[in-house]
Formats: structure tokens, C-alpha cells, sequence
């Protein structure tokens, strides 16, 4: 089985985002980058279940500028086999990423796609499910326990009450959750390995899709900020500000 | 202009997100319609019924709807689709699960998470965890939207009168099956919708120190929920995260302890209307969005907190 995971260029989760002055958007010049966390995950899950002899091979596909080559060169320096690129805008939409993937999809005949639930930019939590629609395939989303057996794979979902599990049809899209596995570092040699590895480059156009957005961007603001608190010297002085300062007990 | 807004139920219950789903959709204006599939008790679409402003219930009672599962859900939506301009659900596990694949089914693109209705094409979502607010408009021909339920005051559960009609499509896809859930059981409010909230973080240090916060919940009649790193830890299970990646909760009263505020934990409460943060460590970014800060062991601060309230 061929596994394919899609792997999104973002800024670095540890950086903390700046609105634009003129509020289009918010400043990617200058800024770390980095993979998705979720997608992360994907990549990890993936690699194991090449090392248990379930996948033969796992493909990091990776939609947007040139320098998501680098997004992809950390999939492959972490043991993905190859990569592809397909040379998109930065801010393309979930649906137009789908519409791609399927395109990716129909080539390569993954009998997997594992994507991260979502990504840390635009918080959308859209592509996995809207590429399973257009596949017609199974979806399992938010996935912490993934176990495939055959032409089945029993997931486990977090969902708002606790764990849902569900038995889904292969071949299947499977969005991971944060729980499900914990990503392994690149090491020195395999980066340099990884430099050698097979990375092929195609454009939208190549692949027959229309990606133009469908959403149109009126602002970008920042959230009015918290007017700052006080500090209390002892518990009898917090519950007093509840009850009568706040109101809220 | 019409709205079809798909409806959360658990144990033949109506969940209550589905009233701030339905308030977000009454700022929007025009005729509102909610679908209850799966609901084989009937009590589900009698509590929608009875939700104010709600113009009609569509009823699609096959067993292939009952555990929302995506792959027979979304064709059902998709059979209904025609006529309406928005079709919303609640951003809960079901809605996020769902509405992407009919806004793929139907060639449109989704807003997720609204917190804002600028007017019918245009609304304001959370970006980079809530660090920024980006407002969109859409020409959609169909608007597919989820709904953050704390960001819209919940309508009315009485007061309408609603028909309730039948209606069929979709079904059983044979693509995916349920299996089971395993839901944690609470005597306490439910965490997005409870009115004060009390958090433990890695400060907790273990499963068993959360018992001193249900004591304190139990005093206020509040939720317990916990940081991602109290979760990862293994101290309480996932369905208690609050955070970017968890829940989201906005209450009157949010109290969290042992609870460091990364930027994570930080997108899943620093909506609620008074925040206290109880942390030995002063530098703590959790002070930062705090009212109310108290540097203090919570070992001690917590049992005399709960001595306090009496």
C-alpha cells in the first residue's frame, strides 16, 4: 500500500503572528516557518506503518510557493521516500487544495491519504474531509488510534464527549488528531539524505484544476486585547472580588 | 432567503450548541428550517419544534443517520440542499466533520468557525488560534457554515411552534460503520455550556489531585476542564481539553490553576467574561489575560478556596 500525505508550509507554531498594518493579511515576510504540527503527525503515523509492513511506500505532497520544497525536504528527512510539489499560492483555499490532491491521487493510487485535522494558520479543519467527498471515499477524522486490517481500518475519533469508534471502508482519508503518535526528529545524516531523495515539481495548471479563491479576505484584525488584572494577596481576598466586585459567584 | 441548519443530538437530547447555531443564523435573517436526522425517539425534532423563530423541522429518521456519520450524512444534506442560501451547523465534532464534505459535494467553500455575522455574504472567523480575526465575504451560491457556539448568545428553547415534516435522501453509503463510544459521564455541566469553568494544568501533577478541583466545581455548580499538557500527561481524558484544539468555552467564570497559558490554552478560553488564574510561578503568561491572578501553591490555595466558598 502506498501512503500519501499532505504536508502544509505554516508559520512556525512557536512564533507569535502579527496583523499587517493594512490589516490584509497577517506578516509572513521574515517569519519561521515550518510544517504543520497536525501534518507532522501524519507523516510519523505514516512511517510507522511503513516499518510494520502495512505501506511499501509513503509520498509527502506538499501545495504552495517554491519554498514548500523545504516543507517537503522535512517529510523526507524524517523517511517519507518522495516528495511531490505542486507550485500554488500561499493563501490557495481548502477546496482548490482538495481539488489538487484528488488530481495527486488519481496518478499516484494511495490506498491511504493521512492529513493533519487541520492547520495552525487558518484554523479551517476542511481538506481531508472535502478531498474524502470528492474521492467518494471513507473519512476518519480526528484520529487518535488508527489499525488497519485488509480492506478495513477500525479508527478511534476524539469527539466533544470523549472517544468515538468507527469501522471505515480502505481505501480512506484519515485526518490525525494530537494524540495519535509523537513525531520523530530528522537526524543529521537523514537531512543530508533526504537532500537526494526523488522531489517532483508540477503546477496547478499541469494538473487541470481552477484554484482561484472562492472567499474574498475583507480584513484582517487583531482581537481587542484583555484589559490587564490584579493581583490578590490571599483566597478570602479572591472570593470577596468574585462575589462583590465581579458578581460572578 | 432561507436557512437549513443541521441539528447536534446526543441520546435523544437536543444538544444546546444547537441554539447559538440557530442565534447566528436568526442574525443572518430570512426563513429558518433544522434538520434532525436520526432521531428515532421523536423527542429531538419536538425540541426543535419548540425552538423560537424556527420556521420549519425536517425529519429524516433512517438508522444510517443515527451516530452522524459523515459519509450517509452529507448527501442527506446535500438531497436538501436546494432553495436554501446558508446551510449551518454548530462547530461541534459532528459539524466539523460533516460540512466539509457537502461544501465539497456541493463545489463550494466553507466558513468555518464563525464568531461574528457582518450580513448575509460576509463574517468574521478566528485565525492563528484567535491571534487574529479575518472577515470573509462569500458569493457562494450556497454558504456552508459552522458555527462557534460561545460566540452567539443561545435563543430561546420555547416559544415556536414549528411543523415538523419527513423527509428522505441519503442513507446508508456502506463506507463507514459505528462501532461504539466511549463518552466520560459527569454529574457536572457540560463544558462549553457550563457558566463557570475550573482548569487544572501540569500543575496538578497527577489524576488523582483533580479530585480537589471537582470539589471546588462541585461548590459553584461549575465544569472541570485541563490544559493540553495536563491531558498529555494522561491526568484526565482528551474530552477535558480546553484550548485551540480542544474546546472552546467562554463562560462567566473561568478559573484556571496549575495552568502555565500557552498561546494553545489561551484560543480556548480567553473569551470568558472573568478569568482567574491561581500559579505559584508569577511570570506565568497566564496572569496576562487573568482579572484576577493569586500567586500561590495550589495545594494550599485550592482546599482553602473550597473551605472558603463554604
Amino acid at each position: 500500500m502506498k501512503v500519501l500525505v499532505p504536508v502544509k508550509r505554516v508559520i512556525d507554531y512557536n512564533v507569535k503572528v502579527r496583523v499587517k498594518a493594512d490589516q490584509t493579511g497577517v506578516e509572513l515576510a521574515n517569519v519561521k516557518m515550518a510544517m504543520n504540527p497536525f501534518d507532522e503527525i501524519a507523516v510519523e503515523q505514516a512511517l510507522r506503518l511503513r516499518e510494520a509492513g502495512t505501506a511499501e511506500e509513503v509520498v509527502a505532497v506538499s501545495i504552495g510557493p517554491a519554498q514548500n520544497q523545504e516543507t517537503i525536504r522535512t517529510a523526507l528527512a524524517m523517511g517519507a521516500d518522495r516528495g511531490i510539489h505542486i507550485e500554488a499560492p500561499h493563501d490557495i483555499e481548502p477546496l482548490a487544495v482538495a481539488k489538487l490532491l484528488k488530481a495527486v491521487v488519481a496518478n499516484e493510487n494511495p490506498g491511504l491519504v493521512l492529513v493533519g485535522k487541520q492547520a495552525i494558520d487558518d484554523d479551517c479543519n476542511q481538506t481531508g474531509q472535502m478531498l474524502a467527498a470528492l474521492l467518494g471515499w471513507a473519512q476518519g477524522t480526528f484520529v487518535s488510534a488508527l489499525e488497519i486490517a485488509g480492506d478495513k481500518a477500525k479508527v478511534t475519533r476524539e469527539v466533544d464527549g470523549g472517544l468515538e469508534h468507527i469501522e471505515i471502508k480502505m481505501p480512506a482519508i484519515v485526518t490525525v488528531d494530537l494524540r495519535l503518535n509523537e513525531p520523530r526528529y530528522a537526524s543529521l545524516p537523514n537531512i543530508m539524505k533526504a537532500k537526494k531523495k526523488p522531489l517532483d515539481s508540477l503546477n496547478a495548471a499541469d494538473l487541470g484544476v481552477d484554484i482561484a479563491p472562492r472567499l474574498t479576505i475583507v480584513k484582517v484584525e487583531e482581537p481587542a486585547a484583555r484589559a490587564a488584572g490584579v493581583k490578590v494577596a490571599d483566597v478570602q481576598e479572591l472570593v470577596n472580588k468574585l462575589k462583590n466586585e465581579a458578581k460572578v459567584i | 432567503m432561507s436557512i437549513l441548519i443541521l441539528c447536534d443530538h446526543e441520546n435523544g437530547q437536543l444538544s444546546p450548541v444547537t441554539l447559538n447555531a440557530v442565534s447566528a443564523a436568526s442574525q443572518i435573517g430570512g426563513d429558518m428550517h433544522l434538520l434532525v436526522a436520526g432521531d428515532a425517539s421523536g423527542n429531538v425534532a419536538k425540541a426543535a419544534a419548540s425552538i423560537a423563530g424556527v420556521a420549519k423541522v425536517l425529519v429524516a429518521d433512517d438508522k444510517a443517520f443515527e451516530n452522524g456519520l459523515a459519509e450517509n450524512l452529507a448527501p442527506l444534506l446535500q438531497s436538501l440542499s436546494a432553495g436554501y442560501s446558508h446551510i449551518m451547523a454548530a462547530a461541534t465534532t459532528t459539524g466539523k466533520n460533516v460540512m466539509p464534505r457537502l461544501a465539497a459535494m456541493l463545489d463550494v467553500m466553507q466558513i468555518s468557525d464563525i464568531i461574528k455575522v457582518v450580513d448575509a455574504n460576509s463574517f468574521q472567523r478566528p485565525i492563528y488560534a484567535g491571534n487574529a480575526l479575518s472577515t470573509v465575504s462569500s458569493s457562494e451560491a450556497i454558504k456552508v457554515i459552522t458555527v462557534r457556539g460561545t460566540a452567539f448568545e443561545a435563543v430561546a428553547s420555547e416559544g415556536g411552534s414549528a411543523a415538523i415534516e419527513a423527509v428522505t435522501g441519503g442513507g446508508e453509503a456502506g463506507l463507514s460503520a459505528y462501532v461504539k463510544s466511549e463518552l466520560s459521564s459527569s454529574e457536572r455541566p457540560e463544558l462549553t455550556s457550563a457558566p463557570i469553568v475550573v482548569s487544572g494544568g501540569r500543575g496538578m501533577q497527577d489524576g488523582a489531585n483533580f479530585a480537589m478541583l471537582e470539589k471546588v466545581a462541585d461548590k459553584l455548580g461549575a465544569a472541570v476542564g485541563a490544559s493540553r499538557a495536563a491531558v498529555d500527561a494522561g491526568f484526565v481524558p482528551n474530552d477535558y481539553q480546553v484550548g485551540q484544539t480542544g474546546k472552546v468555552v467562554a463562560p462567566d467564570l473561568y478559573i484556571a490553576v496549575g495552568i502555565s497559558g500557552a498561546i494553545q490554552h489561551l484560543a480556548g478560553m480567553k473569551d470568558s467574561k472573568v478569568i482567574v488564574a491561581i500559579n505559584k510561578d508569577d511570570e506565568a503568561p497566564i496572569f496576562q489575560v487573568a482579572d484576577y491572578g493569586l500567586v500561590a501553591d495550589l495545594f494550599d490555595a485550592v482546599p482553602a478556596l473550597e473551605q472558603e466558598l463554604g
